[in-house]
């Protein structure tokens, strides 16, 4: 399909998801909307709210707190799941030892761990950048741990019939095979980063995304739990774009789905 | 040609072994726990200089066979010597080039030939510089910054082969290097190892199904029989005049009188191989 087809229907689905919303909301049908704004906001609320937020600049500082959080939680649980995931690939006995608790941590869910957090590091951000790590960390060790593991044999093999220490192999092959594995998964770790972030900010803190929207929610401003949603989107959007961006780069070297070869 | 022939330094002389295999059995122990024999008493020993071919059924245990020579499998029972001394790991004088992709995907065909030299320790600058003139000899010149999923089959194999030549190896194990070549591309390419091999005279032992291509390349021809525990049941020298032309020496009588001969031998087995893993 051409692109400019393409994102026109895009944009024609959300021009109608819009207009449904908005008539259905303010068009009175038997003295009431069948929908009713109390609940539902409406689209013109919710884009005046937007607006204020970005005229009055009060939204910067939000923004710039979660993105802070998932870019810091970004960073420490991918350096930590590298090292560690490396780390295990290489000693299969350390693996085996800790391969039960792996488990066991990975099988938690994250969400329990946020009181604790919240005792531990504050409301600060702190707390926020924690569970993010926790939600990340896991995602990269996993996908580093196989990118070493399911180096091709003959491909390794190679490496040393031309000569490579140990060290040369880990430069040349064990690393550039657990990037492209981690950089897979790029889009999921970004992902969880903010989901990270954001849940950490709902449970309990002073700013942030989060904290916006369960500032409106607790005075049932369901205009402000719609902007803030929707501003949340649009960020995890543009941050999902430059992800691509950067995978693009790095992963020159891939075939891509569509012209592999058998 | 000129750069091999300033590179290799000494010249061995022919009459010392280059690879020596003593007796040789190798077993591999499958899932179910039991042993698998693959190749049983095969003794076979490659003058500095000599290039062999290795002609099987498929699954004869041929590449089995090249990994212990290579030192990347042990064998079971027997000995491995290189240039008369035992091996213990890895053959460091031996380059290989192997019959699946081995090329590093995440490198560029011109880094992919360079850094069979930058692990040695030469710089980036003059490695790229001379792997650029080895992709241009396996004709392959302007296909440097491809990565390897952009290059077919046969391309691909010419990169490992130009990553191998580059280190200038004095053994040289090569398994199936022209199978998804065409007709004449493997011509060329054949021509091409010739060239090099008598620039600078490696011990070779090539792997092939092709019985015209061994004749037509080597000095000697060792026929393995179908496996399981395949052993080695011919050896047949190549009396040929050097230099060759792989086109012109199929028309030449002496290649078709031992040609001739060393299938009736062969037929046999291939047939036996089938039979064996179809059954
Ligand atoms: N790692 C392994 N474990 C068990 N069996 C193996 C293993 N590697 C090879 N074999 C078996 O050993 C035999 C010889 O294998 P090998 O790869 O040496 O054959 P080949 O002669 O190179 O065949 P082809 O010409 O098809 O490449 C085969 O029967 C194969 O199934
Ligand atoms: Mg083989």
């Amino acid at each position: 399909m051409p692109r400019l087809k393409l994102t026109a229907l895009q944009l024609l689905v959300a021009l109608v998801t819009i207009v449904l919303w908005h008539l259905l909301t303010t068009i009175p049908v038997g003295g009431k909307p069948l929908v009713p704004p109390f609940f539902f906001s409406t689209p013109g609320d919710v884009a005046a709210r937007v607006y204020k937020w970005f005229y009055e600049g009060t939204i910067w500082r939000h923004l710039w707190i979660t993105l802070t959080e998932a870019t810091l939680a970004f960073i420490i649980g991918s350096a930590g799941g590298v090292l560690v995931g490396f780390w295990f690939a290489r000693q299969p006995l350390v693996a085996d030892v800790f391969d039960p608790y792996v488990k066991m941590a990975n099988a938690l869910p994250r969400i329990v761990l946020a009181p604790i957090f919240t005792l531990w590091f504050g409301l600060g951000i702190l707390s926020k950048v924690a569970l993010g790590v926790t939600l990340v960390f896991f995602i990269v060790f996993f996908n580093v741990y196989q990118g070493v593991k399911e180096v091709s044999p003959t491909v390794l093999a190679n490496a040393r019939m031309l000569g490579m220490s140990e060290r040369q192999l880990m430069r040349h092959v064990y690393w550039p095979s657990a990037l492209s594995w981690m950089f897979s998964s790029l889009h999921t770790s970004v992902g969880f980063a903010v989901v990270g972030a954001v849940v950490g900010e709902y449970l309990g803190s002073a700013a942030g995304l989060g904290y916006l929207i369960l500032q409106a929610e607790g005075t049932f401003d369901i205009a402000g739990v719609f902007a803030g949603m929707f501003v949340l989107a649009v960020f995890v959007i543009v941050i999902d774009i430059l992800v691509t961006m950067v995978e693009r780069r790095l992963l020159v070297w891939r075939p891509l789905a569509a012209d592999a070869r058998p | 040609m000129s750069h091999v022939a300033t590179v290799s330094t000494e010249q061995p002389s022919v009459s010392a072994s280059a690879v020596t295999l003593a007796d040789v059995t190798v077993a591999f122990r499958l899932a179910d726990r039991s042993l698998f024999t693959a190749v049983q008493h095969a003794s076979l020993d490659i003058a500095a200089g000599e290039f062999v071919a290795i002609v099987g059924p498929t699954g004869c245990g041929k590449s089995t066979l090249l990994n212990v020579a290579a030192g990347l499998i042990a064998p079971a029972a027997g000995t491995v010597a290189i240039g008369g001394h035992r091996l213990d790991g890895l053959n460091r004088q031996a380059g290989y080039l192997f019959q699946s992709d081995a090329l590093f995907p995440w490198k560029t065909a011109l880094d992919n030939v360079a850094i069979g030299l930058e692990v040695g320790g030469v710089s980036s600058e003059e490695a790229r510089g001379r792997a650029a003139q080895w992709l241009a000899r396996v004709g392959l010149g302007s296909f440097g910054g491809r990565y390897p999923h952009m290059l077919s089959g046969g391309q691909r194999k010419r990169v490992g082969l130009a990553q191998v030549l580059i280190r200038d190896p004095q053994i040289l194990l090569m398994d199936e290097p022209f199978g998804p070549l065409d007709a004449q591309t493997r011509q060329i390419m054949g021509n091409l190892l010739l060239d090099l091999w008598s620039a600078a005279r490696k011990a070779v032992i090539f792997i092939t199904h092709d019985l015209e291509e061994a004749i037509a390349l080597s000095d000697r021809v060792v026929i393995m029989s179908a496996g399981p525990a395949a052993r080695i049941i011919g050896d047949w020298k190549v009396p040929l005049p050097r230099p060759r032309d792989i086109a012109e020496i199929k028309l030449e009588r002496g290649f078709h009188e031992l040609h001739r001969e060393i299938w009736q031998s062969l037929k046999a087995e291939v047939i036996k191989g089938y039979e064996q893993t179809g059954g």
